[in-house]
């Protein structure tokens, strides 16, 4: 139980902290309102060429957003070396990989939200009949995004070239949730409802079983030293 | 005061980087209610020591105990016993002093965090300063609330590392005073510093790190005579190294 | 050690026998198709290597003995190369057959990340500075980039079901000729050999400039005293 108010604290420190800066927030959503900006000129998509790229169009936005959202994430701890005070308090490290990706997650939702309502306004999406399964895909595909995403920022912070060295790291192993994601976001527009979504949600469901619980256990040995 | 077993133990403790050797075989016991102070030219593994000892370096051998845990192998019952603080703050800049503090005492998990933080505001004497953000203090006040941070739970030992540097006269003063006054209870202080001037008051033994090691110690004499010897211990080693 | 070198030697020249001149003609294909028994096979021994390094970060990660990492990296290494072979074997044999350098058909696109997976490894190598930390960060990536492989590979052979992609050499499994079947698996033996000859050399040679660090310290501590 003291395991999950550790990794609590650490979240609610986080969010504290993020709320002051709003760093990570308007970053990520600036960012992500600017790539829809330049699909829309880069692909000038019609409304049919819009239900079979705009998947992939939302994920690609998702991610690019995602990645600068995740080079912050350590960014606090980097500034004023705190994380050398998480690694001396008496809690398990695996306590600070899960506040930090439960916050990490909290914040890419945010922004996922707003990007979201602009895709569908600026690509004439018909979202809202959809609402639900959008909703529970993309806490799916970020969960697993954010899972990967903090313990590879952790490990990238570590090196030379952080900023670089993220994406690098990240996105090969990301690809299956990026992939699982756009099939079923691409399954909920098909009517009806193709049987492919059942299939990539459970997809989803099993990548994040694995790819949480795996983070969870190699934290600690990043934070060593 | 002090009691027959070490509050601090290490043995035969060796920590390399690849080529660089930073600790090459350090034997030391520290008994309640000391203050030791390691002093050593940069690079001569003081600070590798000190993190030794706070386990967030893990020694490629040998034994350290903090109050009879095995550090090694309970890793955070040590460190309930410890506190650190270091060059940096460790304090995050956009959160109050409270906030910061109240998020320390989660980690810790003490209870009445509230009466705690009160208390620790005041004994470092930043009671007003409470509902400021970090980023608005002096590097004197962050250093008050990073000692205010490494207190809160009431370690039985307490880790600096170069506290002084950066520190302007009347800040070093009375991070010196308050260390004096943190000895008096029955606490133990271990601090490493190159820093002669200031902060040598108070301890009662002093030991020079050289290349990974202690070569030399000092138990006796006033905080004067000790600065003598080191100073005299550095111009030997100069000598060899020419 | 001369053993292996033999066998290894043996293996290969058995199989550029076989594969040149005991296997048939393609009917289709030509003389070109014969790459396909080097191109599969190297794929097939980039995923037998990141294996390896799957297990050994994992006891690298559970002992922290040294050696063990240096047998990860080296088969990292060793399997980067196969990897890069599968690469550039798949347009060479593509562009004279179907006219086409590349297509995302499931087994280029896993060997292409699969490929992105041991330079993440490699370069992340590169960019710590402190060799044990080098080694955890590395041990953690190798276990997820690991688990991941197989996960895309999966992942992208249900997305074609989705896009139908042109497949080479018709899909998993469609009709080989029994001979050409003989000769793939041979091939694949002695490249396999050939994985471990040189896994052990890559070995070999880490061991010697840890050992040669190890007495550069010694040196240095004798100096001191």
């Amino acid at each position: 139980m003291t395991f999950f108010r550790q990794a609590g604290a650490i979240f609610w420190k986080d969010i504290l902290v993020e709320f002051r800066t709003k760093d990570a927030l308007t970053s990520m959503l600036l960012f992500g309102l600017l790539v829809i900006l330049m699909f829309h000129f880069a692909f000038e998509p019609d409304s049919l060429e819009t239900e079979r790229y705009g998947p992939g169009l939302l994920w690609m936005t998702f991610v690019f957003a995602g990645i600068l959202g995740m080079n912050r994430a350590f960014a606090a701890e980097r500034e004023n070396d705190s994380l050398q005070a998480l690694k001396l308090a008496p809690i398990s490290w695996g306590a600070i990989f899960l506040g930090k990706m439960l916050a990490n997650l909290l914040f890419m939702l945010l922004a996922e939200t707003a990007m979201l309502a602009c895709f569908a306004l600026f690509f004439n999406f018909d979202l809202l009949p959809r609402l639900g399964w959008m909703s529970a895909i993309t806490l799916l595909g970020t969960l697993g995004f954010a899972s990967v995403g903090t313990i590879l920022a952790a490990v990238s912070m570590n090196t030379r070239m952080s900023d670089v060295m993220l994406p690098i790291l990240l996105l090969p192993i990301a690809l299956p949730v990026v992939v699982g994601a756009v099939e079923s976001t691409a399954a909920i527009f098909t009517d009806p409802p193709g049987e492919a979504l059942g299939f990539w949600v459970k997809f989803l469901v099993v990548f994040n079983i694995i790819f949480v619980t795996l983070p969870l256990l190699l934290f600690e040995f990043i934070l060593e030293e | 005061m002090a009691s027959s077993s070490p509050v601090v133990r290490l043995e035969n403790v060796e920590k390399w980087f690849g080529r660089t050797s930073a600790l090459a075989g350090v034997n030391l016991a520290v008994r309640s209610g000391e203050f030791l102070i390691f002093l050593g030219r940069n690079g001569s593994g003081k600070s590798t020591l000190l993190r030794v000892v706070a386990r967030i370096v893990k020694p490629n051998c040998g034994t350290v105990e903090v109050c009879g845990i095995d550090v090694l192998r309970h890793p955070e019952a040590g460190r309930e016993r410890l506190g650190f603080v270091a060059h940096s703050s460790f304090l995050y800049r956009n959160l109050t002093a409270t906030e910061n503090l109240r998020f320390f005492a989660a980690l810790y998990h003490l209870e009445s965090p509230a009466d705690r933080i009160r208390e620790a505001l005041r004994w470092v004497g930043l009671e007003g300063s409470a509902h400021r953000q970090v980023q608005g203090f002096s590097r004197g006040m962050q250093q008050r609330l990073s000692i205010a941070r490494a207190t809160l739970h009431d370690p039985e030992v307490l880790l600096l590392d170069e506290p002084f540097s950066g520190l302007d006269l009347e800040a070093a003063e009375l991070l010196g005073a308050w260390l004096e006054g943190f000895v008096a209870r029955g606490k133990t202080v271990l601090m490493a510093t190159h820093d002669l001037e200031q902060g040598l008051k108070g301890a009662r033994r002093w030991a020079f790190v050289e290349r990974g090691r202690i070569a030399e110690e000092v138990t006796t004499g006033s905080d004067v005579e000790a600065r003598e010897r080191y100073k005299r211990f550095l111009k030997e080693r100069r000598r060899d190294v020419l | 050690m001369s053993a292996l070198a033999t066998i290894t030697f043996t293996a290969m020249l058995a199989s550029l026998y076989l594969v040149f001149l005991y296997a048939p003609t393609e009917t289709t294909m030509g003389e070109v198709q014969r790459i396909f028994y080097f191109h599969v096979s190297s794929a097939w021994t980039s995923f037998l290597a990141i294996f390896v390094v799957f297990i050994y970060s994992v006891r690298f990660l559970a002992t922290r003995n040294r050696d063990l990492d240096t047998k990860a990296l080296s088969a990292a290494e060793v399997g980067a190369v196969f990897s890069t072979m599968v690469l550039v074997s798949g347009p060479l044999w593509a562009k004279p057959v179907w006219g086409i350098w590349w297509t995302w058909d499931a087994r280029l696109t896993s060997a292409f990340v699969l490929w992105l997976i041991y330079l993440g490894y490699l370069t992340l190598r590169r960019l710590v500075e402190s060799p044990e930390q080098r080694a955890r960060l590395c041990a953690v990536f190798g276990v997820l980039g690991a688990v991941d492989a197989p996960i895309v590979y999966m992942s992208t052979r249900w997305f074609r079901t989705q896009h139908p992609q042109p497949v080479i050499a018709g899909g998993e499994g469609s009709g080989l000729d029994p001979q050409m079947r003989l000769v793939l698996y041979l091939t694949f033996l002695a490249f396999v050999l050939l994985f471990f000859y040189l896994w052990r050399l890559r070995c070999d040679l880490e061991r010697t400039q840890e050992a040669v660090e190890s007495l550069e310290r010694q040196a240095q501590l004798r100096e001191a005293s």
